[in-house]
Formats: structure tokens, C-alpha cells, sequence
């Protein structure tokens, strides 16, 4: 049983991952703590091979853990069937893909919608919260477009989009900004920082300090373990002090 | 940073006093340069031995009040003109902590890199939100303090992405010597071929 405050929307206690067996297996994570509270945005940064994305898999539901457990809002996910797995992934997170993950038939609010309608939600209102999504993304014109008819930029906003509609209280981000030129890149951040500012649990994969700097708390990971953190001073007068 | 001409160019704006110019400095950088009075007076001293300023005298208020004169504003135009002057190259003493931590026995540089890439992060954090709380409330005279905001982000990120690829070039020279000492991976964003130079073959 799990210690958790009322605060805490994502929990893994222990985590280990591990792939292959014997002495071909490699280990991903080994003995991760992380909690995400409600409000907090929490970059994680690391080597590629590091373990960060296998970090994100097992928070989002989609890996399982060799040994370890993973709370979402206080659920053990390691207890949850294959539906009520799949209705929690729906319900209570947004995920971002490295590479979007969108329906190429769907227009872009269909994709957005979808989620939500799978959850029984009418079709005109999924549709309005899914235009709502995207004006929060700042493309609510490309509403009714087709992923061909979009650039990759346009079309990782959609995918940020579906990952934000409803009220997700848990949103995973896996590298968003990668297709992304500078500008929208900095558009991103801000609609993850506005999703934590209104208490949404955050957790973004990045290996640009640039946009790990939108969160709270930094999390450095090297060879599967967490090795250092780093949690703003929200004190800059102390930087721009002269030196000496 | 060159206090004289900076001090300069607000005078070629209006006659100010000492005090003014101390103000409107910090105001227009953000008080990222804090300025100390005494710096102001003595510097004003020293245009005025120069001829750069005139000593217009007191405004009844006890100020002493200064204005620029005609070679004053050309020191202005000619600042203004000339490219910053690099010192060559500027001295980093973070590049030379390291520098030195490579070359010295039982020196953990893997562990000198995360924690200054730690600390770097958490000025990275700030500055950012900063930069964040001050374009959401933007008065016309933010516009300077973001720019020298901006500034600080640019520094501090590429002070992050030089220490991944110390990182990165310390796991491959231990690679290349053969020994497991340093089993961390090399960073993300930086490849190969941009460590490459300081293996062993191409440091000759």
C-alpha cells in the first residue's frame, strides 16, 4: 500500500525495467522514486538510452513495470484490467507521441474528439471541447483539415491537442517539440506550463534545456536512475546579482 | 561593460544628476548591472575631465546636473557604431575548471559536469520564469529587460549544451583508451562527430 498525499496525481515507487533476460537483458529504469503532484510540471532530462522514455511508457499505462508500482491518482496501475486500463488512459491522461499517433481519415477536431467520444461523450460536445483544444494550441481554423493537408507542426499541435481536451489531470509529453521550428516549439511549453498552472500534472521527456526550464522541477537521468534534480529558486534577484 | 558610455549615452537623452542616471540605468537593464553611486560620480568626474560632459551646475535642489557636449554625443555615435570588443578569448572559469579537472588524477569531472549542469538548469528555470511573468505584465519599458533576459537564456543554454558535449567527448575518451571508467553515455543532441576531435587520434 501506497503513502500518498491528496497532491500527488502520479506516483512510481521502485521502478524497474528491464528488457531481454539472462545476460542479454538491459536494464531501462532501476529503482526509480517520482511523484508528480496536482500543479506541477516536471521535465525529465537524459542521453537518449538513458530511460526517459521508457520512464514515460510505464507512467502513461502503456509499458508495465518487471518490478515496481505505478499509481495514477492513487490507483495501482498493476491492478487495473485491460478496459479499465484503457478508460483511465482516456479519462485521466493526455499522452504525446514523438510521432503524433493521429488517424490520417480523421480530420483534426475528429482526432481530437476522439478520446472522448469513446468515453460516450456526444458528439457535439466532444466536438466543441475538441475545437476549444485546439484554439489552445492556437490552430482552432484548422479544424476540419486532414493530417495530409497539414505540416508536421500543425499536426503535432493536433496531437497536443487531444492530449490536453477534456480535463486530463495527468499529461505525459514524449520529445513534443522535436518537429517543431523554435517559435512554435516556445508555443508548446507555454500550453503544457497553462495545463500545470491549472492543475494539471505534467511530465515532459526533453533533451532541450530550453524547454525543460518551462517546469518545476528538472529530473536528470543517466543509465535508468534518477542522478540529480533540479527545482527552480523562483528567486532571480539572487542571479542577477553581480558575482564575488 | 562599459559604464562610461552607457552613462553617456542617457545623457545625450536630457541633463541628468547622478542619481537619475543610476535609475534609469537599472531600469532600462532590468537592474541586471547593478550600478554603484560612487561609480556613477566617478565616472562622471572623468567625462568631464574629458570634455565628454559639462558640469551645468546645481538645480537648486542640491543635484549637480550634467550634460553631454559635442564630443561627448561623437563617443555616443562611435559606441554605438563599433562592434562589442570580444577580450580574447573572454574568460570563462568554468571552461577552465574543467580544463583543469581533465588534466589532474582522481578528479570526478562526470561529477563536476552535473553539478554545475544542475545549477545552470536552476538559473535556466528562473530566467525563464521571469522572462514568462514579465511578457504576461509587459509596460513599454520591459521591452529592454527582455532583451537582456533573452540574453541570459541564450548564455545559460549554451553553457548546458557545452557540458553535454564535455560529457559526451570524456565517454568517448574513455572509450577510446580502452577503460570502462566512465560508463555514462554520451549526451542527446550531441553526435559523434562533434565529439570526435578530442579522441585519442585527433588530439595530436
Amino acid at each position: 500500500m501506497s503513502v500518498q498525499g491528496p497532491q500527488q496525481v502520479l506516483e512510481l515507487a521502485k521502478v524497474s525495467r528491464t528488457f531481454g533476460q539472462g545476460t542479454t537483458a538491459v536494464a531501462a529504469l532501476r529503482d526509480v522514486d517520482l511523484t508528480v503532484n496536482a500543479g506541477e510540471f516536471v521535465a525529465v532530462m537524459g542521453p537518449s538510452g538513458s530511460g526517459k522514455s521508457s520512464l514515460l511508457a510505464l507512467a502513461g499505462g502503456l509499458d508495465r513495470p518487471t518490478s515496481g508500482s505505478v499509481f495514477v491518482e492513487s490507483t495501482p496501475l498493476a491492478g487495473l484490467g485491460l478496459n479499465a486500463l484503457a478508460r483511465l488512459r482516456r479519462r485521466a491522461v493526455g499522452y504525446v507521441f514523438q510521432d503524433f499517433n493521429l488517424v490520417p481519415t480523421l480530420s483534426a477536431a475528429e482526432n481530437v474528439a476522439l478520446p472522448l467520444e469513446l468515453d460516450g461523450v456526444p458528439a457535439r460536445k466532444a466536438h466543441r471541447q475538441a475545437v476549444d483544444a485546439l484554439r489552445q494550441v492556437g490552430i482552432p481554423e484548422q479544424a476540419q483539415r486532414f493530417m495530409d493537408e497539414m505540416s508536421g507542426g500543425q499536426q503535432q499541435r493536433v496531437a497536443i491537442a487531444r492530449a490536453i481536451v477534456g480535463s486530463r489531470r495527468l499529461i505525459l509529453a514524449d520529445e513534443p517539440t522535436g518537429a517543431l521550428d523554435s517559435t512554435t516549439g516556445h508555443g508548446v511549453m507555454e500550453v503544457l506550463r497553462s495545463r500545470a498552472d491549472a492543475g494539471a500534472a505534467v511530465m515532459l521527456v526533453t533533451h532541450e534545456a530550453r524547454h525543460a526550464a518551462w517546469a518545476d522541477r528538472v529530473v536528470f537521468i543517466r543509465d535508468g536512475r534518477i542522478v540529480d534534480e533540479a527545482t527552480a529558486m523562483h528567486n532571480p534577484a539572487v542571479l542577477l546579482a553581480p558575482a564575488g | 561593460m562599459s559604464i562610461r558610455h552607457s552613462l553617456l549615452a542617457l545623457l545625450q537623452d536630457q541633463p541628468r544628476y547622478g542619481y537619475q542616471l543610476r535609475v534609469e540605468f537599472e531600469d532600462r537593464t532590468g537592474a541586471t548591472w547593478p550600478l554603484n553611486i560612487g561609480q556613477v560620480y566617478t565616472t562622471l568626474d572623468r567625462l568631464e575631465r574629458d570634455g565628454l560632459v559639462s558640469n551645468d551646475g546645481g538645480d537648486g535642489e542640491g543635484h549637480v546636473v550634467y550634460s553631454i557636449t559635442e564630443a561627448g554625443r561623437a563617443e555616443v555615435q562611435g559606441w554605438f557604431a563599433t562592434p562589442v570588443e570580444r577580450s580574447n578569448p573572454p574568460r570563462n572559469e568554468l571552461a577552465i575548471k574543467l580544463a583543469l579537472a581533465v588534466t589532474l588524477p582522481g578528479v570526478d569531472v562526470a561529477a563536476i559536469i552535473q553539478a554545475q549542469r544542475t545549477a545552470s538548469m536552476r538559473a535556466l528555470q528562473d530566467y525563464t520564469k521571469s522572462r514568462r511573468d514579465t511578457a504576461a505584465n509587459q509596460r513599454a519599458a520591459d521591452t529592454a529587460w527582455l532583451l537582456v533576459l533573452d540574453s541570459l537564456i541564450f548564455q545559460t543554454e549554451a553553457e548546458i549544451r557545452w557540458l553535454d558535449l564535455c560529457e559526451a567527448r570524456m565517454v568517448q575518451l574513455a572509450q577510446a583508451s580502452g577503460t570502462r571508467s566512465h560508463p555514462r553515455k554520451p549526451s542527446n543532441g550531441v553526435t559523434a562527430e562533434e565529439a570526435a576531435p578530442l579522441t585519442a587520434e585527433n588530439r595530436r
